[in-house]
């Protein structure tokens, strides 16, 4: 399913008129044909055999340039204008429509291969009365298809039944909206009843009217009619094409939406066609170029008259006037013959080679062995090929947390029990030792219901536990009690976990790897297997989860009648109810808490209490009571929890590690190094984020303040912004300032760039996802972007999708800066898709992140060398490509412009046609892609060891409008040197036996071979970095200059096609002439020597940080890698952090489950909180600051 | 320059040179004056003494067809030793318009016979006479060949003689072997070949009379035609006409010095562009003809790049010996 995903993008939106309303009758395909709906097949190509060719070059000439290129044909395809064949032209176009055509034709071909490979998918449709296996294509609105488990979902299907109770399905959403949980619909009762009856199923005539097809995954609105019975339909009863069907054996569906009206295929229809901002510029240049060329050849015009009028009046003798023109025609005609003599400064080739470098340096990115992970066998990728330069010029990082700075992956690391610390390692001199994966792990072997995957370094845990110690048995068996989660059990010892925190999953792994398992669980009971002995508990209460309690208890009653109180939570709201006679532990434990979150790990407090049956019996009956209250039910709950919970006895902490990736610090490190600023967009809960923050080094102790915005009305986050601008920079203005310019095609484009204002020291700021909606309204999207670019480091929490893709479309609209979006699930796609670029972590979640990318790779690490090395070489290479570019068709060009002072302003050419057509696409192609694919200023080590390298990319300093003229400057010099010495040097010669050297075929001769001279010297001086390649193509192209030369001017080719090849001999009555040669090289001194020069003296006076590293590079070794210590904060922070969220609970322990608890897998609690507690702003802070404590490193 | 040749006493005037060029760069200071030793007299002849009468005959098209001859007399006070060559010169004459350029078919002069009889339309406006019969040489280059004629004179002290001039060899060889041929003869007169096509209108005889008296100097493959034919890339240029036939005194070794004339056979109209004619006379060395800019040139930049260089180890030495601009 993944790989065609990314080619959903072209909709086939050909709906005639706009739809309205659907309205649709299940089995009655007559019925629904005729309101013409989409079938479920799709189509992402383009085109087809026969409408390959007109379609592809309709869209190729599209383009400016090759429209301007086509328009040149034709002039020269008009003899009174021709001063150059046709040839000239249209070789060149040939080659680079035919280059671009290829290129389509095999994009497309693989978009047929997805279509097909997709439509062709197989399955099980309800036709006449019975199951058929049926491609997906065939499939059409109204049919009823039957899905197995673990299939993905073949369109947008009205739930009809399932296998499980209640008519339940659990589908993963991963495919579409990147979240990894379950996700839980049901069907209506009546349709439920159907079961998987056929007859019934086939019979089944119910109406549905809903909305017409649209991209709103979370919303759905609908009615069925069922035997003239109305029932309302909800995004709950509805699968959705991209989920896949998870623990459900099977159910049945009703298509709704086919194919592209799937609110997946609505969801990816717009693909936006990503530009990098060199593109751009390009296009302003070569605008530019165009009224650069037409000024040219307005001064040659007016030349032309001039000397019509003065000279060419009197030739007239030997060179009549063609019949029909008269002066002021000719004239005209001249400008369109110098058009075309002049058109070589836009070289057709400008565009093939900023692809072909950029396709070359997307093979690099995806042949590097450094951004190559092992373990999951995925090389980094370069999905889009034309973005590549743009990676050296990002300036805001815009990132995922989970699964992109962490693994997704809690592990059970550390814990206290009862005083003592388990998972440390020490050494005999009591040094601790480091975890690595070499290190010994634990044999969970006598345990045969372990999870085989679970890691643990200490020994003496085990023992303690096995040795029967009773509070560590206490522990696990609190553990294996005291959660949610539901167990699933396949085949007999196979347990896995479906857990709504990833925490709580671990720490019951945990237990259950330390013999104390979660087997099972009814409404009533607990299965749990304590050291291979089956005990069952009995469940009394559930006194949930939620933000803010910070704690959650259960009450349990033992096979031996004991009742017991389990909780865990956060340490301070645990310690604040514990036993006056726990003091002394919590000292201790309070201490290895402290050493936890130093760590970054996410702690929780266990506390157990031994209740008292009356007083229980007696709780229970008011806690009967509370939850039947009509008025201020959460209240009485809390209070009646409140009254339970305290008391209670210390057991110990658990420390779970939310893993981060490898490297993620020593990166962020790096790229804050490169003035690359990392925002963090996460959904999680503020607390996670936070501690992520810290943990990967974007917020530091020595920040000087940590802002948090978590305001619940506009104006409270007004002012929570504000205060904290004015915090950091009490002298700034009250409003932003905000440089409008116009800039794009002419300057059509107007934006508004707010500044960057200096802060001293470094802050942070924390928003919420509901400040955050406030905060994106039009009149304070400003505030916030000020507020936030003053911060060193922000964090969005509980942001939505779409709230990521605001956030980073706020920054590149008022900051006009080059932003990346990295993400992993596909819940990041919407920001993927709003950055200029899009990085996918590839194999975590589902693959939507990578399919909407521009680059995937498997780990954060790789983006520094991403963007520190191959972005930037990239950027380089794309600056001297174009420079180089320009140059040498600015020099080429010229000498034409100054030659036409000397003949007559008659759009002679000064170089053979020949010349003209190969100097772009064959002379000088090779050395200049071989320069622009492989130089580097500064190799990958170097580049990696000074990140400051990358500041020039970001501010665009090396290829801009001044830069652009400056290389116009230097074409021109040049061209003037290479025109006017030769002419001065040949004007009056004679060869050496006396004959002829100064007629046009070796004066063009001449002005060729120094040409290529210069800019192939040229080419050598601004070479870095030389491989064998280099020297191969600059070789090459000069033994093949000449060797094409005196191919051309040779006997042969004369006799075949004498006014083809006009120049005979030009080459060998040229070249063995001294003045030649030597002209030649004073040309090329005069045209090198300067550029050695000035590089010189720039270096010595204003050396800049690129030849500072290559001095450096020259003179000193590379510095090995520093050793990594073991990242320490020496911060104290409790990481506490439940990463709690709202899932199937609610739905389960709804009244009408309530009422069903006959059946046999009837989930879950008994009573369950109101969920109103999280919907609540989080308007405190679970950290506890804590008086700081040297703590060695 | 004569100071380096004496300094080197160089009668071999290559070998002198080569040692003037080698001094020359290393101590600039010997040579004052470019080392060209190739020497090279120029004479305007364009309204030049009795010629003025010509120039003003031509001036009137109807007189087109009349011969005028001129004489010029100059003086040579050095003798030109070696092979000694003699071009005519047009000054502003623009050989290198697109149209004029373009005005020619190559496969006629390369002796296709289906180019001589239907000669390719870039040719126009010389492509057909009136009455419809194709031009050979066809276009407007070949249309405005260099019609004048010389006869250099030597004036003995007890008379004036003719100077042996070869004109032939006068071209490249690939033009007068390849680029150019006449149209196979199969045993026909090069007359008959060219039977049923026209002179260009401007030409006083056809082109199969060009040199009756030596076939291989007739017809597409005379060197007058081939010369003219090889189009100047600028507006003024100069043409070689011929070469001193060196077999007979006083001229085995070159030119002797004294007095001169040349006998002019003034045909070529110049008045209406504004153009001069004139006659060239030059030796050549291993260099080529006489050349003042490249050594003055080469002169200037060696000094300006030593001055650069001087500039630059300043520079090193103040802010980048030992890597000093490089510190943070």
């Amino acid at each position: 399913m993944g790989t065609v995903l990314s080619y959903f993008c072209h909709l086939c939106g050909h709906g005639n008129k706009e739809e309205k309303e659907r309205c649709l009758r299940a089995n009655d395909r007559t019925f629904n044909l005729s309101f013409r709906y989409a079938n479920n097949a799709i189509k992402t190509s383009k085109y087809n055999i026969f409408t390959f060719l007109p379609l592809n070059l309709f869209e190729q000439f599209k383009r400016l340039a090759n429209a301007y290129f086509l328009f040149l044909l034709i002039l020269q395809l008009i003899p009174q204008i021709s001063s150059l064949s046709w040839i000239t032209t249209g070789f060149a176009l040939i080659v680079v429509l035919s280059i671009t055509a290829v290129k389509d034709a095999i994009d497309d071909i693989n978009r047929h291969k997805c279509d097909r490979q997709v439509n062709n998918r197989k399955v099980d449709v309800l036709m006449d009365g019975q199951l058929k296996n049926e491609k997906w294509m065939n499939v059409q609105v109204g049919d009823i298809v039957k899905l197995g488990n673990n299939e993905f979902v073949t369109a947008d299907l009205l739930l009809l039944s399932s296998s499980e109770p209640f008519n339940l399905v659990y589908v993963d959403t991963a495919e579409l909206d990147g979240e990894t949980n379950l996700k839980v619909k049901q069907a209506l009762t009546v349709t439920g009843e159907l079961g998987d009856n056929i007859e019934a199923l086939a019979a089944f005539n119910g109406e549905v009217r809903c909305e017409p097809p649209n991209n709103r995954l979370d919303k759905f609105k609908g009615t069925l009619t069922v035997n003239g019975e109305r029932y309302a339909l909800d995004n709950d009863k509805v699968l959705l094409r991209g989920c896949t069907l998870r623990n459900t054996e099977w159910c049945f569906g009703l298509v709704i939406f086919g194919g592209p009206d799937t609110k997946l295929m609505q969801n990816s229809g717009k693909s936006m066609f990503k530009r990098t901002s060199i593109d751009h510029l390009m296009n302003i240049l070569v605008l530019c170029i165009f009224g650069f060329l037409a000024s040219m050849c307005s001064i040659l015009t007016i030349g032309n008259a001039i000397w019509e009028t003065n000279e060419g009046s009197v030739f007239t003798m030997f060179l009549p006037r063609e019949p029909g023109i008269d002066a002021p025609l000719a004239s005209f005609l001249i400008f369109w013959s110098y058009v075309i003599v002049l058109n070589t400064v836009i070289p057709s080739s400008l565009y093939v080679s900023v692809e072909l470098i950029r396709l070359g340096n997307s093979f690099f990115i995806n042949w590097d062995r450094k951004m190559y992970y092992l373990k999951k066998d995925t090389p980094a990728q370069a999905r889009t090929t034309t973005l590549n330069e743009e990676l050296g010029q990002i300036k805001y990082i815009f990132s995922d947390k989970t699964g992109t700075l962490t693994q997704n992956i809690m592990t059970f690391n550390k814990c206290s029990i009862n005083g003592k610390a388990y998972g440390d390692l020490y050494d005999f001199s009591g040094q601790r030792v480091e975890i690595t994966e070499r290190t010994e792990r634990v044999d969970f072997s006598w345990n045969n219901l372990a999870d085989p995957k679970f890691n643990f370094h200490d020994h003496s845990l085990v023992e303690m536990v096995r040795g029967g110690n009773p509070e560590t048995q206490e522990f696990f068996r609190l553990l294996s009690l005291c959660h949610t989660v539901m167990p699933e059990e396949k085949k007999e010892g196979e347990l896995s976990y479906q857990a709504q925190s990833p925490d709580e999953g671990a720490l019951v792994n945990a237990a259950r790897n330390f013999g104390f398992v979660f087997r099972s669980r009814t409404p009533e009971t607990i299965t749990v297997v304590e050291m291979g002995k089956q005990v069952i508990y009995e469940l009394l209460a559930i006194l949930d989860f939620n933000n803010m309690r910070k704690r959650m208890s259960v009450i349990v009653r033992s096979p031996e009648g004991k009742l017991t109180l389990y909780c865990k939570g956060a340490d301070t709201v645990i310690f604040e109810r514990l036993h006056p006679s726990c003091n002394k532990l919590m000292e201790v434990t309070t201490d290895h808490l402290n050493e936890y979150a130093g760590d970054g790990l996410r702690t929780l407090v266990l506390a157990y209490k031994d209740l008292n049956e009356n007083y229980m019996i007696d709780w229970k009956q008011r806690h009967h009571e509370a939850s039947v209250a009509m008025e201020g039910r959460e209240e009485k709950l809390d209070e009646l929890y409140e009254e339970i919970e305290k008391d209670m006895m210390l057991l110990g902490a658990t420390a779970v590690e939310d893993k981060l990736q490898d490297g993620v610090p020593q990166t962020i490190e790096q790229l804050t190094k490169a003035d690359i600023k990392i925002w963090v967009l996460t959904g999680d809960k503020q607390e996670t984020a936070e501690n992520i923050g810290y943990s990967c080094n974007m917020l530091r102790e020595e920040m000087k303040d940590v802002f948090v915005v978590s305001a619940n009305t506009a104006e409270g986050v007004k002012e929570e912004l504000q205060n904290a601008r004015r915090k950091m920079c009490p002298e700034a203005a009250e409003e932003p300032s905000v440089i409008k310019s116009r800039v794009g095609l002419f300057w059509l484009k107007k934006t508004e760039t707010v500044q960057d204002e200096k802060v001293d020291g470094d802050y942070g700021l924390i928003i919420n996802g509901h400040s955050l909606a406030f905060a994106l309204e039009k009149n304070l999207r400003l505030e916030l972007l000020r507020t936030a670019c003053m911060c060193q480091t922000v964090i969005c929490c509980r942001v939505t999708p779409l709230q990521k893709a605001q956030v980073v479309q706020l920054v590149k609209k008022y900051k006009q800066a080059v932003t990346l979006a990295i993400g992993d699930g596909a819940n990041d796609v919407s920001m993927i898709k709003a950055a200029h670029i899009g990085v996918g972590i590839s194999g975590q979640e589902g693959m939507q992140a990578v399919l909407s990318s521009d680059f995937s790779f498997a780990q954060f690490r790789y983006l520094q060398r991403l963007l520190l090395v191959h972005g930037r070489w990239s950027y380089i290479r794309m600056y001297k490509f174009l420079g180089y570019f320009f140059y040498k068709n600015f020099t080429f060009t010229l000498v034409q412009f100054w030659y036409a002072f000397f003949c007559g302003f008659s759009a002679k050419t000064v170089y053979d046609e020949w010349f003209i057509t190969f100097y772009n696409m064959v002379y000088t192609a090779l050395p200049v892609l071989g320069m622009c694919l492989f130089d580097q200023d500064v190799n990958d080590r170097w580049s990696l060891q000074h990140p400051e390298l990358y500041a020039p990319g970001q501010k665009n300093q090396y290829f801009n409008k001044k830069a652009f003229v400056r290389y116009l400057i230097h074409g021109c010099y040049c061209s003037l040197i290479i025109f006017f010495i030769p002419w001065a040097s040949m004007n009056d010669a004679v060869r050496n036996d006396g004959k002829d050297i100064v007629s046009h075929p070796s004066f063009a001769f001449l002005l060729q071979t120094c040409l290529l001279a210069v800019v192939h010297t040229q080419l050598c001086v601004d070479t870095y970095y030389w491989t064998a390649v280099n020297h191969f193509f600059v070789l090459l192209s000069t033994i093949g200059y000449f060797a094409i030369s005196v191919t051309m001017y040779s006997n042969g080719m004369f006799y075949v096609f004498p006014s083809s090849f006009p120049l005979i001999g030009a080459a060998r009555n040229t070249l063995n002439q001294p003045i030649v040669w030597l002209t030649i090289f004073l040309t090329f001194l005069l045209c090198i020597l300067p550029v050695v020069a000035f590089r010189f003296i720039f270096i010595q006076l204003r050396p800049t940080i690129n030849d500072k590293v290559r001095y450096k590079m020259r003179t000193e070794e590379l510095p090995a890698p520093a050793p990594r210590l073991p990242l320490r904060r020496r911060s104290t922070r409790s990481g506490y952090a439940f990463s709690h969220s709202q899932g199937y609970g609610d739905l389960v322990t709804s009244r009408k489950f309530l009422i069903k608890r006959s059946t046999k897998r009837a989930p879950l609690f008994t009573q369950t909180d109101s969920s109103i507690f999280q919907n609540q702003p989080q308007h405190y802070r679970t950290i506890a600051e804590e008086p700081e404590e040297p703590q060695s490193p | 320059m004569p100071l380096c040749a004496i300094k080197t006493g160089c009668d071999n005037v290559r070998k002198g040179r080569r040692l003037c060029l080698k001094k020359f760069k290393i101590k600039f200071t010997i040579c004052s004056f470019p080392p060209s030793l190739s020497l090279s007299f120029q004479l305007d002849y364009t309204e030049a003494e009795t010629c003025n009468k010509c120039f003003e005959m031509r001036k009137n098209v109807s007189n087109a067809n009349e011969t005028c001859i001129c004489t010029v007399n100059f003086r040579i006070d050095k003798p030109f030793e070696g092979d000694v060559f003699f071009y005519y010169g047009l000054r502003n004459f623009h050989q290198n318009l697109r149209r004029y350029m373009d005005s020619r078919d190559d496969g006629q002069t390369v002796g296709r016979k289906k180019n001589l009889k239907d000669p390719s339309s870039y040719c126009e406006p010389f492509l057909k006479d009136p009455s419809g019969r194709p031009i050979a040489p066809c276009g407007a280059v070949a249309n405005s060949i260099f019609n004048d004629s010389f006869t250099l004179r030597y004036h003995y002290s007890n008379g004036i003689g003719e100077v042996p001039l070869l004109r032939e060899g006068l071209t490249w060889y690939t033009d007068k072997y390849i680029k150019f041929r006449n149209p196979t003869t199969d045993n026909l007169t090069l007359a008959q070949v060219f039977e049923g096509t026209a002179p260009p209108p401007y030409w006083q005889k056809p082109v199969y009379k060009l040199d009756p008296s030596n076939p291989m100097n007739n017809g597409f493959i005379n060197d007058d035609f081939i010369v003219w034919m090889r189009e100047a890339a600028f507006p003024n240029f100069k043409k070689l006409y011929g070469i001193l036939f060196r077999n007979d005194n006083p001229f085995t070794k070159g030119l002797p010095a004294g007095n001169y004339s040349i006998d002019i056979s003034y045909n070529f109209p110049v008045q209406y562009f504004r153009g001069r004619k004139e006659v060239v006379l030059t030796t050549v060395t291993w260099f080529g003809g006489q050349n003042h800019f490249l050594p003055i040139a080469y002169l200037v930049t060696s000094s300006l790049i030593l001055l650069t260089a001087v500039v630059l180890t300043v520079v090193w030495w103040k802010f980048g010996k030992d890597g000093k601009n490089m510190k943070e």
